[in-house]
């Protein structure tokens, strides 16, 4: 690992450091445990997350996945997914999960605020998780796609997940259609839930509020696979 | 044998009282007479025999005067609402013992035994048993700061400053040494959880402050009981040695630890029992009381902290309970819990007040004094000082405000009397003192604090509980939450809190569950527990509504099922897809209509008819899906027994008949047979929708002239759209007829079918 070490990746780190929020030692943490996934490359495929055993019991392992290659979590204009990423894609996805920083000083702070691709808010995150759901990319979660949420939720409950499953959705999808739409004739048709109305059927849980793991300053690659 | 001295014979009815010349013998109305060479006396037709029954007689006048205060508080809302209820119970307290005291006889005093064995637990129970677990878990940490750090330096501050207070000269307490002072420092220094639920009950504070303060009161409990008999074994020898503080934290780990593992085994025991109580649900209710009673005690007789075992058995056996027990026990436990913690709290706050009245008091103006002052010093710098270590490790930072609140809402109750209570005065002969300032110290922070808490917390714009019933696509995103930070967590690496808890989860559902989880309800995952609760909920409030007219005010919109489907071209309609919670939509909107009907025919009380249907558990229900489906097999088939010809696959015949099970709103174009194929369209979501309308529209006939022909039973199976549009008047019209159709359709449980049996519907 003495590559990663020399001088211009110290500087690299600390674009990238300024850039997503993270300090000097979590970023180089971060780009080892990359590299480890990538085998030493530069370039991260779907493959390598998907073979992170502990991540195989999850439920939705390919959602999670799918978010570090969504073009619209890297805050660039973009749309689409792609097939490789590099470390600074992954860290910008892996900012979104970082705790609010305490460490900084208030010039940091507001010079990060300036940086717009800074921002850490309720929105940003929110919109991850927004883009998670809405996978053809077309700005609102359709009845299928939520239904897809739901049975994936439940895809460890055998047949019986999938039944209800799709009473849970539709459940839900009325739920947020009565919450935005108030009233609807018997003809009209609620295409789908839009970010602002996803925002407001999440108010309730302050889901910004949980949306982040504590990154410990240590290198934990040689104890976790 | 009972016998009336000859100055109580005037309380005696007339016939015994003027025979009663005989000093020694009487009657009573057990056992016979002793032979006597007396004459013969008449049988006493009355008699008053009150030392038989004294002592539950004046338990349960006390009870009933504690319940009949609070009806009338409840009855004076202007007072209640600026006095907290606490304040005014102990002010009954002190009037009822002023009375009887008046009257001369001596008035009692709340004695520690009754207080920790009997009036305790059924508060700690009820808060235990109903501890909301998530922000508990997620609060932990500071919780426990504040409760085993913070309760260490409100001990060591009073107990030291006071000390130091009592060598001055000029006060006449150089008798009080070192150990006594920290003693009363310890018994002074614990916040009292039956005082912040009185008072925080009221205020409705934000959930996050509440289960701050409320769990530090739980939770300091093991530091009282150590440091307690700590002071109180040593205060006699005068010294404390390091041995014995080390002895000290190693008694603290073992109270708390063991305390709440004894806790743990009874709450298993009690969930694996309630595994099996199917078959006895009546006696489902006692089985959590019990177990829990018993955990509590087993924890006393090792001198583990009883209020944690108590909080531990009942956080442990609630999900697992809840899982097997029948609604109705669940009812029963939700009421009985609730009742019994009122009931304790009352007469809790009463005995303070009589306990004050009757107790021996030694006031010390200096020692009471410094008490107060330094309580609510020790408390704010504690809850500062801590706060600024908790923030450095807390995501969600506590404002001043927050800090504000905790400091203010630190209150001190009755266990700290009853602590005091139990000094024996031989060793501590300044027991009196201690209980004047203890009584003092209870209320001042009962009623200054308790009366300003409520303005101070509108002052101060601190945030209120959010009154809003959890929506289901709140829990959809909570879960989902949880899986990607775990995710995002083994991604890069790191073992997490949400890493372990998944695996506790996941442990959890593979292992436990099953062990302790009867049946099918086992392998249920929660979203699906918390969608059928809410189904379940939703339909009960539609019976209580008294009309089906709404759904209940969570849906207020006029947006149903059919405003979200996609649009599907009519050939893929006509096959629909039938989910399991469809049907049980359709089966309870079914089982309402059929006990509207069933209540006018036979004019039931609603309440008992309302119980029925909803007795059984989930079992029933998912024996009722698998009949369900098997009626649906018929249904398909169902064509061989119409006297039409046999319709071509995909028919509207055919689709009709799918229909009846879906009460989704198809319209079938009647492109072929334009006049003779009725088209029903059925709205479950929302009755308003004028698309659905009424079988007397479709069929241009009066529904109450519709034969009982195959053909026509066929037509039976169409669902009605909910009564609720259609009022009152037609409803009783059809309210027959209803009867005989619906009853094909529906599986209403065996109550009904019992008092209609008619011929089956299908051969």
């Amino acid at each position: 690992m003495g590559a990663f070490h020399s001088v211009p990746d110290d500087h690299q780190y600390r674009i990238l450091s300024e850039k997503t929020g993270f300090s000097l030692e979590q970023t180089e943490i971060l780009h080892n445990r990359f590299k480890q996934l990538s085998h030493n490359s530069d370039v991260l495929r779907r493959d390598d997350l998907n073979t992170i055993p502990d991540l195989a019991c999850n439920p939705i392992r390919s959602q999670i996945v799918e978010a570090f290659f969504d073009r619209r979590n890297f805050q660039k204009d973009g749309n689409g997914p792609v097939q490789e990423i590099g470390f600074e894609e992954f860290l910008i996805v892996m900012s979104y999960f970082r705790p609010p920083s305490v460490h900084m000083t208030e010039e940091q702070r507001e010079e990060l605020r300036r940086a717009k691709l800074r921002c850490k808010n309720a929105s940003t995150i929110l919109k991850v998780l927004f883009n998670m759901h809405d996978t053809d990319n077309d700005g609102t979660i359709t009845l299928e796609e939520y239904r897809h949420v739901v049975e994936e939720l439940l895809s460890r409950s055998g047949s019986l997940g999938k039944e209800t499953a799709k009473g849970i959705a539709d459940a839900a999808m009325l739920e947020v259609a009565s919450m935005s739409m108030g009233r609807m004739g018997p003809d009209e048709f609620y295409a789908g839930i839009t970010f602002e109305h996803f925002l407001k059927i999440l108010k309730g849980i302050e889901i910004e509020t949980r949306m982040h793991i504590r990154f410990l300053n240590m290198d934990t690659t040689l104890l976790c696979k | 044998r009972r016998q009336l001295r000859p100055s109580e014979a005037g309380a005696a009815s007339s016939p015994s009282h003027n025979r009663d010349t005989s000093e020694n013998h009487q009657k009573s109305g057990h056992g016979g007479t002793q032979p006597t060479n007396h004459t013969k006396k008449p049988f006493p037709v009355l008699s008053f025999d009150y030392k038989h029954v004294k002592q539950p007689f004046e338990i349960f006048l006390w009870v009933l005067l504690a319940s009949l205060m609070k009806l009338g508080f409840h009855m004076m809302p202007r007072l209640s609402s600026i006095v907290p209820e606490s304040c005014l119970l102990i002010v009954v307290g002190l009037l009822v013992g002023g009375i009887i005291s008046l009257v001369g006889e001596k008035p009692p005093v709340l004695d520690s035994h009754v207080f920790f064995l009997y009036l305790l637990p059924p508060i700690i129970l009820d808060a235990g048993y109903f501890l909301p677990i998530r922000p508990f878990t997620e609060n932990i940490g500071t919780i426990l700061i504040f409760a085993v750090v913070g309760t260490l330096w409100n001990a060591f501050f009073i107990g030291g400053v006071l000390y130091g207070v009592c060598q001055i000269e000029g006060t006449n307490l150089h008798t009080v040494t070192l150990l006594p002072c920290l003693l009363f420092g310890s018994i002074i220094s614990a916040v009292d959880p039956v005082a912040v639920l009185a008072v925080f009950e009221e205020i409705h504070i934000n959930e996050l402050l509440h289960i701050l303060v409320f769990g530090e009161s739980l939770l300091n409990d093991a530091v009282t009981v150590v440091l307690y008999h700590l002071f109180e074994e040593y205060a006699g020898v005068g010294t404390v040695t390091v041995i014995d503080v080390f002895l000290g934290i190693v008694s603290f780990l073992v109270v708390s630890l063991g305390g709440v593992m004894v806790g743990a085994i009874y709450g298993v025991l009690a969930a694996f029992t309630s595994r099996f109580t199917a078959h006895a649900r009546v006696i489902e209710p006692l089985f959590v009381f019990v177990y829990s009673y018993m955990a509590y005690l087993s924890a006393e007789v090792f001198h583990l902290s009883g209020i944690m075992a108590l909080i531990a058995c009942g956080a442990i056996m609630r999900p697992y309970v809840e899982a097997n027990i029948s609604h109705k026990s669940h009812t029963t436990i939700k009421y009985f819990l609730k009742m019994s913690s009122s009931v304790s709290e009352t007469l809790i706050f009463i005995f303070l007040g009589v306990s004050t009245v009757a107790g021996s008091h030694r006031w010390n103006w200096t020692f009471v004094v410094v008490t107060i002052i330094l309580c609510m010093v020790a408390r704010v710098l504690g809850v500062i000082g801590l706060t600024h270590v908790i923030n450095k490790f807390r995501i969600v930072k506590l404002t001043t405000k927050d800090q504000f609140i905790i400091a203010y809402g630190g209150l001190r109750g009755a266990i700290a009397f009853s602590l005091g209570f139990l000094l024996d005065s031989n060793r501590f002969p300044m027991r009196d003192m201690f209980l004047t300032a203890i009584i003092t110290v209870i209320f001042f922070t009962v009623f200054v604090q308790g009366m300003t808490i409520r303005p101070l917390v509108d002052l101060l714009a601190v945030k209120k509980k959010q009154e809003t019933k959890r929506s289901i696509n709140e829990e959809i995103h909570t879960q989902f939450l949880d899986h990607l930070l775990t995710g995002i967590e083994d991604i890069c690496g790191h073992y997490g809190h949400h890493h372990w808890k998944d695996k506790l989860n996941r442990f959890n559902k593979k292992y436990v569950k099953k062990c302790l989880i009867v049946g099918e309800r086992s392998k249920e995952p929660q979203l699906i527990a918390f969608y059928h609760k809410m189904e379940m909920k939703q339909a009960i409030e539609l019976v209580e509504s008294g009309g089906g007219v709404k759904l209940p005010s969570a849906m207020p919109s006029t947006v149903s099922m059919q405003n979200i489907q996609p649009k599907k071209t009519p050939s893929e309609r006509a096959l629909p897809q039938i989910s399991k919670s469809r049907e049980e939509e359709i089966r309870k909107i079914l089982r309402t209509n059929l006990q509207k009907t069933r209540q006018r025919l036979q004019s039931y009380n609603r309440h008992t008819l309302m119980a029925d249907p909803y007795e059984d558990g989930w079992n029933e229900i998912l024996i009722k899906k698998k009949k369900m489906i098997e009626f649906e097999k018929r249904i398909s088939q169902m064509n061989n027994y119409l006297t039409v010809p046999a319709p071509p696959p995909d028919s509207p015949t055919i689709a009709r008949a799918r229909l009846a099970s879906d009460p989704q709103a198809w319209s079938i174009k009647p492109a072929a047979d334009a006049g003779t194929i009725p088209s029903i369209k059925v709205d479950l979501a929302s009755p308003q929708t004028p698309d659905s309308v009424s079988m007397v529209d479709e069929f241009g006939k009066p529904a109450s002239r519709v034969p009982r022909e195959p053909e026509d039973e066929e037509e039976g199976l169409m669902m009605r759209p909910p009564l609720g549009e259609k009022g009152e008047k037609e409803e009783q019209e059809e309210g027959k007829e209803q009867q005989r159709l619906l009853r094909c359709l529906s599986d209403p449980g065996p109550a009904v079918a019992e008092e209609e049996e008619d011929e089956p519907f299908l051969p």
